[in-house]
């Protein structure tokens, strides 16, 4: 049914999406499927990289262990935005059209009165690609 | 899970380049918690002490409004008048400096290695490094400054005591029309050409290396690495962000606050809106709500469309004025005042021995210290989004067409409105306060409602671009250099901003005194961007090897 499952992952902050990562592998052996894992990061130094090139190895190597932890076949997808952070929707969503995904598998958080206001990213992401996407929430 | 990647050294940017291996890791020194809703990324001491320090000023500037205001005063002479000789003397090494680089090999070095293409195309580029640097200066001086110089410089001379009393740039040029005209124009040209860019690219150039090619964070204490090494990372490194900090959000609020007096003063002359605090406080929020709504869609999404937006809005106002006004005499002297320029410039760069000391004092040694202390902000702002480009390029795209651009405008509007009083003997504009002197100039023009109506939209759009790449700045600061902070920071910022500009919008002299204190940073700030130009060198030096 689903041949290329997109998460997407901040690899400065893993812990928190370990559900989201659980899930899309499981899934991935379910429908013998890819996962593609997305970082969207910025040319500029940041946290986890100092050139797009280090980022780029880190996220290839993060989903080489994934592959072996999870017994699935992976890829990697970096994609970097002149804002990361007010950008990551658009991102994301362009990332599941250039990968060929056909579901989308994110971490988000509860509803909130803010999300009112401020949408999470799931949520955007949710309204705005064209192939299923699903929502882990903690 | 810990899935740590193994450690492998860092790969080079994209193509050569030459990383600076240092143990620091981006964001070590951050405290990410959360406060209700908002989620926080921030540099521990520098955040904190910013922003505290800002507060204890402000309350300083409200509680003691006369000792505050004598204080900074007294600051702002001593340091333009004292160091006039050190301000035009530095500026005309920054200019040296940039045009060396344009002609040595070093200028061939791309920035973000050798490989890397630029992040954003021309138009984008030059409408952010306008909306940032000196958009609104431009709005304001346009008219003002050549009919300043002219009228100083047709009144001739005058001394006490051997002294010089009168404003005239140089030997002025008593009685002269033609003389004091081209005089005016080679003296703005001067304040708003190759100097100011310079400036700005002299900072800039050094975070972009220092970031792009060397692996540094995008924060200003990067640019100290070659002197002080790792000592960047600790309480060196910390003073030098927050000093930034703190010239970047007086300077945006004190301008702010002194703006919306002005776009008050426009409105009045057009639509008849009361002059009075409470407008000025409401075009101040209305500013920083527009500034946020840019802020939240970011770097992409709203500076650089809101900066397009003005960067078309100014080029329709630029052309209908030349076709309104006296289009032939206007190019003609458009040449003309750059030939001035470069005749008078030896004598007008000259920083000892100047016998026009109020003009040397009071005009350019002010204008230097005033685009130094906004430099951190602007030069951080254009090192940002000038990834992907040579070192020559980026000099001559930064220094040569802004400076023509700049040329191109005063030569327009102050051709235009030097026209009217020598042509038609119509001085509305002459004789009126700055904030009105476009509008007076506009009104002799047809169409006076549009075109005005066009110059207040400008006037408020720049702000908001000044207001909302300032706080992506301040943020990026305080954020130990990232950029992926969390956005309710910079909302913070951008609210910090408006709310700082409106406080000393009401109290009696703030926004003036602070406003001082924020222009005598420049000269400590000189001693950085001396500094800045050696590491630079030194920088490129090592990225050819």
């Amino acid at each position: 049914m689903f041949n290329k499952i997109m998460t997407p992952v901040d690899l400065a902050h893993l812990t928190e999406q370990r559900a989201a990562l659980e899930h899309a592998a499981a899934l991935a052996k379910l429908y013998g499927a890819t996962v593609v894992y997305v970082g969207v990061s910025t040319n500029i130094p940041s946290a986890m990289a100092h050139t797009p090139a280090e980022f780029k190895d880190k996220l290839n190597s993060f989903a080489t262990e994934q592959a072996k932890l999870h017994g699935v076949t992976t890829e990697a997808d970096a994609e970097f935005s002149h804002d990361p952070r007010t950008d990551l929707d658009d991102c994301l969503v362009e990332a599941a059209v250039k990968t060929n995904a056909d579901m989308i598998v994110m971490q988000s958080h509860m509803p909130k009165a803010l999300d009112f206001f401020w949408p999470s990213n799931g949520s955007k992401v949710a309204e705005h690609a064209k192939c299923s996407v699903t929502l882990v929430r903690s | 899970m810990s899935e740590e990647t193994p450690d492998t050294g860092i790969p080079q940017p994209e193509g050569n380049a030459d990383l600076i291996d240092t143990d620091y890791e981006i964001g070590q020194d951050n405290i990410e918690t959360q406060i209700g809703p908002f989620g926080l990324d921030i540099h521990n001491p520098v955040f904190l002490i910013s922003g505290m320090a800002i507060v204890a000023f402000v309350f300083y500037a409200l509680a003691l409004p006369e000792q505050s205001g004598e204080l900074f005063s007294w600051l702002f002479s001593s340091v333009t008048k004292g160091f006039d000789w050190f301000f035009i003397g530095s500026a005309n090494i920054f200019v040296l400096f940039c045009l060396l680089l344009i002609v040595l090999p070093v200028g061939s070095v791309r920035l973000g290695g050798s490989e890397a293409t630029p992040d954003y195309g021309y138009i984008g580029w030059f409408a952010m490094l306008f909306a940032a640097g000196m958009g609104i200066g431009l709005m304001f001086y346009g008219v003002s400054e050549p009919m300043s110089h002219f009228a100083s410089s047709l009144g001739g001379t005058a001394s006490e005591g051997g002294v010089r009393t009168d404003w005239a740039p140089l030997g002025g040029a008593a009685g002269d029309n033609e003389a004091a005209t081209r005089l005016a124009f080679a003296a703005t040209i001067y304040h708003w050409g190759l100097h100011p860019w310079a400036i700005y690219a002299v900072v800039a150039l050094a975070l972009a290396l220092f970031s792009y090619n060397k692996g540094l964070p995008l924060t200003i204490r990067s640019a100290f690495y070659p002197i002080l090494g790792e000592r960047i990372w600790g309480w060196p490194g910390h003073i030098i962000d927050i000093l930034a900090v703190f010239a970047t959000l007086f300077g945006l609020a004190t301008s702010l606050g002194f703006g919306a007096t002005q776009a008050n003063a426009g409105l009045n002359e057009l639509f008849g809106v009361p002059i009075g605090a409470t407008t000025e406080v409401i075009l101040i929020t209305l500013i920083t709500a527009v500034a946020l709504i840019s802020v939240i869609r970011g770097l992409d999404g709203g500076v650089k469309v809101l900066s397009e937006i003005n960067m078309g809005l100014a080029f329709l106002l630029l052309i209908f004025v030349l076709i309104a006004g006296p289009t032939a005499a206007i190019l003609t002297g458009f040449v003309d005042y750059l030939g001035a320029y470069l005749q008078y410039l030896p004598a007008l760069s000259n920083p000892v021995g100047r016998e026009d000391v109020n003009f040397s004092q009071g005009w350019t040694s002010f204008y230097w210290a005033w685009w130094i202390s906004w430099s951190p902000f602007v030069g951080m702002f254009i090192a940002r989004v000038s990834r992907g480009r040579t070192v020559r390029e980026f000099i001559i795209c930064v220094l040569l067409i802004p400076s023509l651009v700049c040329v191109l405008w005063m030569s327009v509007f102050g051709g235009v409105a030097i026209q009217q009083v020598v042509q038609d003997g119509y001085t509305a504009a002459q004789n009126a306060p700055l904030e009105l002197k476009l509008f007076k100039m506009l009104d002799a023009l047809p169409l006076t409602q549009i075109t005005s109506l066009i110059g207040i939209v400008l006037v408020i759009v720049f702000f908001v671009t000044s207001s909302d790449s300032g706080s992506l700045v301040i943020d990026t600061i305080t954020a130990g250099g990232k950029v992926d902070a969390p956005v309710p920071q910079r909302v913070f910022w951008c609210i910090f901003e408006g709310a700082v500009a409106i406080v000393l919008l009401l109290s009696v002299g703030g926004l003036q005194s602070l406003q001082s204190m924020v222009i005598s940073t420049g000269l400590p700030f000189t001693v950085v961007l001396l500094i800045m130009c050696w590491a630079i060198f030194k920088g490129l030096l090592a990225e050819k090897s």
